[in-house]
């Protein structure tokens, strides 16, 4: 199928040492208890903070995993528009995001090809971080329209190659 | 749910163990709610017409996949379930390390994941290490992953997980201990 909504980046148009729209985010209590609730993550530490100062010695509740995941996913696409296709991501997790923070996204695209199928891609590394000291970092690799009648999410089997 | 001693991983590594299928489909519910926790506005997810024309229908973010797999708080006649990851509690428990980290993950993604998809998984022990010391203790790393199909046997994401299971060093400490 030909898509006739236009992409709104290329493969072509991205160069390495691109940095990709920073987001600044303040968290509340809010934000990690829905957070949390959207992943199905029941476990106390993202909701109740008695448990997570007193049982795991943090001082507030922090954001779960998967909802970081979904942070990320959303800072890549925010860039890409909706023709990017994330393929991979390697996430490090250095440190807890509590209410209170504000969230600093940054990223930086690392490397650009087109695979052997002819499937363009960028590869970014981000972080997130809190005054300056980086909470987590993603290693993401996402693939991009190398033309404008070009569309990564028709590609199946073998002309995907993540 | 069984330990996995020194004696077990060569004939474990490499074959599947725990597998299910999730305890509900895939629904458009959570789609909005995870958008909604990070503000995510990507039209794939929001616009019928453009998710038809880009996708050829609705899609869940990719990196919800492990979503769909996260048992119910409380369930009726619920006769216990195996923890996500239990291969890597299966190690800790039979190789004798009380302490665990998880060092990095990586999700490769396939066939996008869509509302009304039974999505089944499974976890697949890669590699066991040698012992090794950090400035966290003494223990072995591993590697695990989780496959991801759904119901017309398409994977749609592989996770693969190192873990590092250890006994703490006399002044260590952990602060993401799992």
């Amino acid at each position: 199928m030909t898509a006739t909504t236009l992409p709104t980046l290329l493969q072509g148009d991205v160069s390495v040492g691109d940095t990709l729209p920073q987001l600044a985010y303040p968290v509340t209590a809010t934000t990690v208890v829905l957070g949390a609730l959207a992943a199905r993550d029941w476990r106390p530490m993202h909701h109740d903070k008695d448990f997570a100062i007193h049982r795991n010695g943090t001082r507030d509740i922090f954001l779960n995993t998967p909802n970081q995941a979904a942070w990320f996913e959303r800072f890549v696409t925010d860039w890409t528009g909706p023709h990017g296709r994330l393929q991979r991501m390697t996430f490090r997790m250095l440190g807890s995001i509590f209410p209170g923070d504000t969230m600093v996204f940054d990223g930086t695209v690392t490397e650009t090809g087109i695979d052997e199928t002819g499937c363009g891609w960028v590869a970014i590394d981000i972080s997130v971080s809190v005054d300056g000291d980086p909470k987590t970092t993603c290693k993401a690799r996402v693939a991009l329209p190398t033309t404008s009648d070009d569309n990564p999410w028709d590609r199946k089997g073998d002309q995907w190659r993540p | 749910m069984s330990a996995i001693r020194e004696a077990d991983i060569e004939g474990l590594t490499g074959v599947e163990q725990y597998a299910e299928v999730g305890e509900f489909p895939v629904e458009r519910g959570y789609i909005w709610t995870t958008c909604s926790s990070v503000e995510n506005g990507n039209p794939l997810f929001w616009d019928e017409e453009l998710a038809e024309e880009l996708t050829g229908g609705p899609i869940a973010p990719p990196t919800m996949v492990s979503v769909w797999f996260r048992p119910h708080h409380w369930a009726p006649d619920r006769t216990g379930s195996a923890l996500p990851l239990q291969v890597h509690f299966d190690l800790k428990e039979g190789l004798g390390l009380p302490e665990a980290v998880m060092s990095d993950n990586t999700i490769v993604f396939y066939e996008p994941v869509r509302p009304g998809d039974r999505l089944r998984t499974s976890q697949i022990l890669r590699s066991v290490s040698a012992e090794k010391t950090t400035k966290l203790g003494t223990g072995r790393f591993w590697v695990i992953d989780v496959e991801y199909q759904n119901q017309n046997g398409e994977r749609v994401a592989v996770e693969s997980y190192t873990g590092f299971g250890y006994v703490r060093a006399a002044d260590g400490t952990t602060e993401v201990s799992k």
